[in-house]
């Protein structure tokens, strides 16, 4: 079958005052129809920009470059602007963390998504408006007739995600990125956006790439995980194997670092150092001044992708397998 | 691995770059704009000649010569290079009285902007951290001040004052001060709300330490860039009123004054009405490309 | 243990509105909160936006006075005493903020941020407090080398560390950490709060820990104190709390809170509606409206807080449900 999205060795370059800076080196992204990606990353690792990169918001001073990015069999690279506004925010849609700033506070939030689907002209005009009511109702607002002359200040973060929601299944599209939808909510109000995002993805089997820092909301949503740091891709396996056999380093002290996960000990196992930044990329692999297990070899090459079933590992000294307990499904 | 061990890896990493000082970030996004720089060195070259009046103009400014009326500047025919810029029409040297003028300008600027800047500032800052009706009091007195277009305000200052050089610095000071004042209360009340100024406060900081020591800093960088706006435009008002007749005095070679004194002879001799205005010009827009360099070097939003 | 600090009753009720065609109406930021903090203990505040948490943090800091209920610090009441004498008792409880990036002063040094305190309530001479300053650069993991650095310099979780060295300059007895580590990536969260509890059991400090994050809060904390909409609906231990949760809304807030063990994913059902507005109160209980187990007499009459299973909770219910 063929993938729904698949980007292969995707670099995004940004010339800034102090030289060009590679913000996602080598990402692959594959996404099949009805699949959960969840990209997952501290802050400056670059998760957001691959999925940006699909859609064509990268702008000016960023260059993109690609082997390869195919959605739905057709050429990314090689569609003019014009034809790629036609798949972007019809076939591909996209919902932001903060829902408050991607809303126009100037029009209503029933003419925003009337707006949507005018653009694309996927209704007949005379139902456009009864189709608006019917999608407000679909993302859970409660009385969407009313609601449809609110303006984004009148209603909560909560509803104006679901509005944004709303818009960005206008069209039907068949893939959905939701970069950090619920950090800005709260707890309770989080968990009724996701599981109203993992309802429309299975009720639709739309692809959906959910991009957050959170590994909780990871845990409960993904199918697949891709763990970025410092622009690369450096674990990308099943949820499941994920969380109970991390092969990266990385991913294995960021799970040790979870409070959740520390039960009983008084204090948590931490990563020492940070994140590098623009400047201070160290040679070799990336995250050899903070590993535990990185030798001369770890400093001085990077380590080179290393495939297998289900699994993606850039590590020159990946942790064992651990043959897992059979799951019952 | 513990706690304890882990800042010493963090910041090994940090320690091999050193990082641009605040004053090398600042001169590398002021000289990005050369429209700035250029406006730079045009002020240095103003404040030179103003410093140096004495030593770079050939006479004095007031000094008469009386059988050299209305002499054409030197690259014209009848010119002569003991008057570069050509006499006036009681035979005063014009490029002499430009040099003494430049002091004068600057120093109208200079005080101009120095009083409306402290005196604004203070009213923002109480408007800002006293609150209630003492900030409605100062704001609705700027308000009034606004409502008179400036150059009529002034007038009518000077008006009541008596016209001369110092009156008219203080009209036109009064005149600029709203503009202060409203920067300074906007930027007090959003740094007021910022943690570090609870932080300062739960350490037990008083109102003035927190107004002066820990507010204000924070407050100058959109204060600078509007003084060096407006030391433009309390050149031009300045050298308004001159040329109204209400500002400096003749003889006094204040450019304004310069101007109004020459407007008879704009068609016998255009040297004596051209070169002040010029003066003006470029003053004016040197002090205004300056601080527009200023603003994109001092204001994080507009840079890249 | 003893008492550092005790609240009584709290409550902060601001007037809004007032204007000409706008009608006044009172917002009970902070309604009843009371609560006991002793040497060496972490009680954490939790709740959602809107909860009142911030309020309560400005009240314990003597940032704002109650409108009305007493506050004790170091057993002195707080609500009687002229302005110096408050002053005197804020230094005895300072504050970490969420936001790292707004919470240093940019026109400062590190040294200079770290000293203010000090010179402030003039501490010391000069040389006594810059080596006072350093000793607690040293303590929090920050290289003596970068005193003289501006907090644009640092990583968010180096300036975090900056803002807790800042924070424990005057020796306070309580510190009130108000979200410390939710700006922050988790394995910096992780270093942050290592940090902070090996400085409690050095310094022994209370930690008043406001937070949304119930692992974090379930790391760190011995007591929880549950807010929804300015009110306490539930406080007890932190054992108590999280393993038999008695008030609905904390079983909403851990049932919400998404689990990070993909094996054991609670699917368990969202709890239904949103926050009610702060100018319009419901009558009865708070979460009555989003309540799986409302009654007509949960609408109608407010909960008193009563002891239930060792624990304070304000629900009709709790217990039976």
């Amino acid at each position: 079958m063929p993938h729904l999205l698949e980007i292969r060795n995707l670099a995004v370059e940004f010339a800034t005052a102090r030289g060009r800076f590679r913000a996602v080196d080598g990402v692959d992204v594959t996404v099949d129809p009805g699949e959960i990606l969840c990209i997952v990353g501290e802050s400056g690792s670059g998760k957001s920009v691959s999925m940006l990169a699909a859609m064509g918001l990268i702008a000016w001073p960023g260059k993109v470059t690609a082997d390869v990015m195919r959605f739905d069999g057709a050429d990314l690279l090689a569609l003019s602007p014009r034809a790629r506004r036609q798949v972007v925010g019809k076939d591909m849609a996209m919902i932001f963390q903060e829902p408050m700033s991607s809303l126009n506070p100037c029009y209503s939030v029933g003419w925003q998504i009337a707006e949507a689907l005018r653009t694309h002209h996927a209704v007949p005009r005379a139902q456009v408006r009864a189709r608006v009511i019917e999608l407000l109702d679909q993302v859970g607002i409660p009385d969407p007739a009313g609601r449809m002359g609110a303006f984004p200040h009148q209603l909560s973060g909560g509803m104006n995600q679901r509005v944004m929601i709303a818009m960005a299944i206008a069209c039907n599209p068949r893939f959905l990125v939701a970069d950090e939808p619920t950090t800005a909510l709260d707890v309770t109000i989080q968990k009724q956006i996701l599981d109203l995002l993992v309802a429309l993805q299975r009720e639709r089997g739309m692809g959906l790439v959910l991009i957050t820092h959170d590994m909780g909301v990871v845990a409960e949503t993904a199918h697949r995980v891709q763990v970025m740091y410092a622009g690369q891709m450096v674990e990308e396996q099943k949820t499941v194997g994920l969380f109970a056999n991390p092969r990266h380093p990385y991913t294995e002290a960021l799970l040790d670092a979870l409070p959740e996960r520390a039960m009983g000990r008084s204090r948590l196992p931490t990563i020492p150092g940070m994140v590098p930044g623009i400047d201070d990329r160290p040679a070799g692999c990336l995250f050899n001044p903070r590993c535990r297990f990185a030798d001369d070899l770890c400093r001085q090459v990077q380590p080179p992708p290393f495939q297998a079933e289900g699994l993606h590992v850039r590590c020159h000294h990946p942790r064992p397998e651990i043959v897992l307990p059979e799951v019952p499904a | 691995m513990s706690g304890a061990e882990n800042p010493s890896a963090a910041t090994a990493v940090n320690a091999a770059l050193p990082m641009p000082s605040a004053a090398r970030l600042f001169w590398r996004g002021f000289a990005e704009n050369r429209g700035a720089v250029i406006g730079l060195g045009v002020m240095v070259t103003l404040l030179v000649l103003a410093a140096g009046a004495e030593f770079f103009a050939p006479h004095a400014p007031i000094e008469q010569f009386r059988e050299y009326f209305l002499v054409p500047p030197v690259w014209e025919e009848g010119g002569s290079w003991s008057f570069p810029l050509g006499t006036d029409d009681v035979g005063r040297d014009v490029f002499s009285r430009l040099i003494f003028g430049a002091r004068l300008s600057l120093v109208i600027g200079f005080s101009v902007v120095t009083l409306s800047l402290t005196c604004g500032t203070a009213l923002g800052l109480t408007a800002a951290f006293v609150g209630g009706w003492v900030d409605s009091a100062i704001m609705r007195l700027m308000d009034v001040l606004l409502v008179f277009p400036s150059l009529l305000l002034a007038i009518v200052i000077v008006a009541i004052l008596g016209p001369g050089l110092f009156n008219a610095m203080l009209a036109v000071a009064i005149v600029a001060l709203p503009a202060y004042t409203r920067l300074s209360r906007a930027s007090a009340l959003a740094e007021l709300a910022r943690d570090y100024v609870t932080a300062t406060r739960c350490a037990g900081a008083g109102r003035l330490h927190l107004m002066f020591s820990t507010v204000l800093p924070n407050c100058l960088a959109p204060l600078i860039v509007q003084a060096s706006l407006g030391f433009s435009s309390a050149v031009l008002d300045a050298a308004a009123l001159g040329f109204l007749g209400l500002g400096a005095q003749p003889p006094t070679p204040e450019w304004g004054t310069m101007l109004a004194g020459a407007l008879q002879f704009y068609q016998r001799a255009w040297w004596v009405l051209t070169f002040p205005g010029l003066a003006i010009l470029i003053t004016v827009l040197a002090f205004n490309l300056f601080g527009d360099g200023l603003r994109d070097a001092l204001d994080p939003k507009l840079k890249r | 243990m003893s008492v550092l600090m005790q609240a009584e009753d709290l409550r902060r009720y601001y007037q809004v509105g007032g204007g000409l065609f706008v009608p006044r109406a009172v917002v009970k930021a902070v309604d009843g909160v009371s609560f006991t903090l002793r040497t060496g203990e972490t009680l954490a505040v939790v709740g959602e936006s809107g909860c009142g948490k911030s309020t309560l943090a400005r009240m314990v800091t003597l940032m704002e006075l109650p409108s009305s209920g007493e506050l004790f610090i170091e057993g002195e009441a707080t609500s009687q005493q002229n302005e110096a004498e408050r002053r005197r008792l804020r230094l005895n409880v300072q504050m970490v903020f969420q936001n790292p990036y707004g919470s240093l002063n940019p026109r400062k040094t590190v040294g200079a941020i770290l000293e203010e305190p000090l010179a402030l309530n003039h501490r010391g001479n000069r040389a006594e407090r810059v080596a006072t300053a350093r000793a607690m650069m040293d303590r929090v993991g920050l290289r003596q080398d970068q005193y003289g650095r501006y907090p644009h310099m640092f990583s968010g979780g180096q300036r975090q560390r900056i803002a807790i060295a800042r924070a424990l300059m005057l020796n306070p007895r309580v510190v009130v950490a108000d979200e410390p580590v939710s700006a922050l990536d988790v394995s910096i969260q992780a270093q942050v709060l290592n940090l902070m509890m090996d400085l409690q059991d050095e310094f022994k400090l209370a930690y008043l820990f406001i937070s949304h994050d119930l692992s974090v809060v379930r790391h760190i904390a011995r007591e929880v104190l549950v807010l929804y909409c300015g009110r306490p609906v539930e406080h007890g231990t932190k054992a108590g709390i999280f393993e038999n949760p008695l008030h609905p809304y904390t079983r909403a807030l851990l049932a919400a809170t998404p689990s990070v063990d993909p094996l054991h994913s609670k699917h368990t059902a969202a709890v239904k509606g949103e926050l009610p507005s702060p100018l319009n109160p419901p009558a009865g209980c708070a979460f009555a409206s989003r309540c799986p187990h409302a009654t007509d007499r949960c609408t109608a009459e407010r909960p008193e807080w009563r002891e239930v299973e060792g624990r304070l909770v304000a629900c009709h219910f709790a217990g039976s449900v």
